[in-house]
């Protein structure tokens, strides 16, 4: 069999931060991450509800990138889902959303805001957005199209999203909600299974995508990451998978995310 | 009783602003934004305004114009094109006081100002550096013991985000207020009126009172002339934002306007081009460019 295509298995990856969700919101931001989502909603958590990238909540699962009147005359709306909707949703916690990051730190901050200075900034970028309220109330994940140790960093320039040694300052009433699973990147994928000295949850290699190894995916990070003896390689789609993908995803908006080489 | 008519004209709005004002603008980043009354405001001489929105090109603009000088905002962004560059060169240069909030305590400031409280709780903000970098933004205490724990949570208190002036546009009006939004997202143009001592609606089409709902339902009927000064009828007003299902977004022109930030040069034959006409005249380059 020949090797899968390199989006394949970040899609791949991005639906399995989703597995074991259940009954709640897939609500995974940018053209990659919503076809992994709609994956796991299309195979092993059928009973996700995604997002029309506006303004309702669709219980089938149609593909990405469709024109407007299409997208439009596929959509099973389940709920009207406007912005305040929306909040009122993610205050209610029932939603797992995968944000992007300009840069994320080994405790899952992230950053969205600006580099440098928030005061003064060097660059700035598109503010706070929803990433405080969201890793305050729900689950969270990320997802790093180019894994570089100016991304993946020791610690963010601003706090949008919090990690977990904000949470912990916070204490466990306060932060009750908060968990922040994954980190998929173009290279591997990280979750938060581990410890720093500190007692924090701190990003752990879990697995690293098949086209690249341990030494590269250290080389490409700019903090330290509890590497475990048995980091196994992110998989492929099975055959089902390879089939929804296509279907998800039929102009193959994917690989210009992450193209292979 | 119907109410009195409060129909006028962009030109009469601005004559009702002063200079340091909190302006607050409806819609939501490029979409259904009050764009007549925006470029009215660029032809004015009003200065030092505090604009506060789920910011779009109305915040570039009137960053680029010197207008603004101070912006409260839950984000600012084009959509089609994430970062706003006039905005975002306005921070390079700190030539803006930013209030940057999480998108939900935006919502609740609004909704605050709104009821008339002074401010709301929520969860949205802690631990994270908003009120770390904006020490105005306090906490409260709650008087109510967590049930599981007994603790008295520590909440974000989102400040009233009280406006002197809303501006919002809408697809339909009647000429005393009453507003309807068609389309899929009433965004926030409700909360803004009623967050602000004085709101003024702009349209596509002003219409009679009976039909306000055609096209939609009585649910679409969100606005009330109850909390509305004036209407201003301006086909076309939320030019080049999004105004669906009237219009979708001009992606060629604010890919055109983006690209103003690279140059001084570029902006100012923007400006000449597009903005040193009135509202009319400025629908008629649209609409030549269109052709």
């Amino acid at each position: 069999m020949s090797d899968p295509k390199r989006a394949d298995v970040c899609a791949v990856a991005i639906a399995e931060a989703f597995r074991g969700d259940g009954e709640r919101l897939c609500n995974p931001i940018g053209n990659l991450p919503l076809v992994g989502g709609r994956l796991a909603a299309a195979t092993f958590e059928p009973h996700l509800a995604i997002t029309d990238g506006y303004y309702t909540l669709l219980d089938n699962v149609p593909p990405v990138g469709l024109p407007e009147e299409e997208r439009v005359a596929q959509r099973v709306i389940g709920q009207w889902n406007p912005y305040r909707e929306m909040f009122g949703l993610l205050w209610r916690g029932k939603r797992h959303v995968m944000m992007g990051a300009t840069q994320v730190d080994r405790h899952g901050n992230q950053n969205i805001a600006a580099i440098g200075d928030w005061r003064a900034p060097r660059a700035q970028l598109l503010g706070f957005r929803g990433a405080p309220g969201n890793t305050i109330n729900h689950t969270t994940s990320y997802w790093v199209p180019n894994h570089s140790p100016k991304v993946v960093v020791e610690s963010v320039d601003v706090v949008c999203g919090i990690g977990y040694d904000r949470a912990a300052e916070l204490g466990p009433v306060a932060s009750r909600f908060h968990e922040v699973r994954r980190v998929v990147t173009n290279l591997c994928v990280f979750d938060f299974d581990a410890t720093d000295p500190a007692g924090l949850r701190t990003l752990r290699l879990r697995s690293v995508h098949p086209w690249t190894t341990v030494e590269e995916v250290l080389a490409a990070t700019g903090c330290d990451v509890v590497v475990p003896d048995d980091v196994g390689v992110s998989r492929g789609p099975d055959a089902a998978e390879a089939a929804e993908l296509g279907r998800l995803d039929p102009q193959g908006l994917r690989f210009a995310e992450v193209p292979d080489e | 009783m119907p109410g009195p008519d409060k129909r006028c004209t962009e030109e009469d709005v601005v004559a009702e602003l002063r200079p340091g004002m909190t302006v607050g603008i409806g819609g939501w980043g490029s979409r259904r934004k009050p764009m007549s009354l925006v470029r009215a405001i660029l032809r004015s001489d009003l200065r030092d305004l505090t604009i506060v929105a789920y910011g779009g090109p109305d915040v570039g603009l009137l960053c680029r114009s010197g207008q603004a000088r101070k912006v409260v905002s839950g984000f600012v962004s084009l959509d089609s094109i994430p970062l706003e560059p006039h905005y975002r060169a306005a921070r390079q240069a700190g030539s803006i006081e930013p209030m940057e909030l999480d998108e939900g305590m935006f919502l609740l400031g609004l909704q605050a100002a709104a009821w008339r409280v002074p401010f709301l709780p929520t969860r949205a903000g802690l631990g994270s550096d908003v009120p770390r970098l904006m020490p105005e933004i306090r906490t409260v205490t709650s008087p109510y013991p967590e049930p599981s724990s007994g603790e008295h949570e520590e909440l974000i208190a989102v400040p009233a985000l009280q406006l002197d002036v809303a501006l919002v546009h809408q697809h339909r009006a009647d000429a005393s207020g009453n507003a309807t939004w068609l389309g899929e997202d009433p965004f926030f143009d409700d909360l803004m009126v009623r967050a602000a001592e004085r709101a003024f609606v702009s349209c596509e089409r002003v219409v009679p009172t009976a039909e306000l709902a055609a096209g939609a339902d009585v649910t679409h009927q969100r606005i009330s002339r109850l909390d509305v000064t004036g209407v201003v009828e301006a086909p076309h007003g939320a030019h080049f934002t999004e105004c669906l299902p009237d219009y979708g977004r001009d992606e060629a022109f604010q890919k055109r306007y983006a690209a103003t930030a690279k140059s001084d040069e570029a902006w100012d034959g923007f400006r000449a081009e597009f903005l040193d006409l009135d509202e009319a005249g400025y629908q008629a380059k649209i609409r030549e460019l269109q052709s």
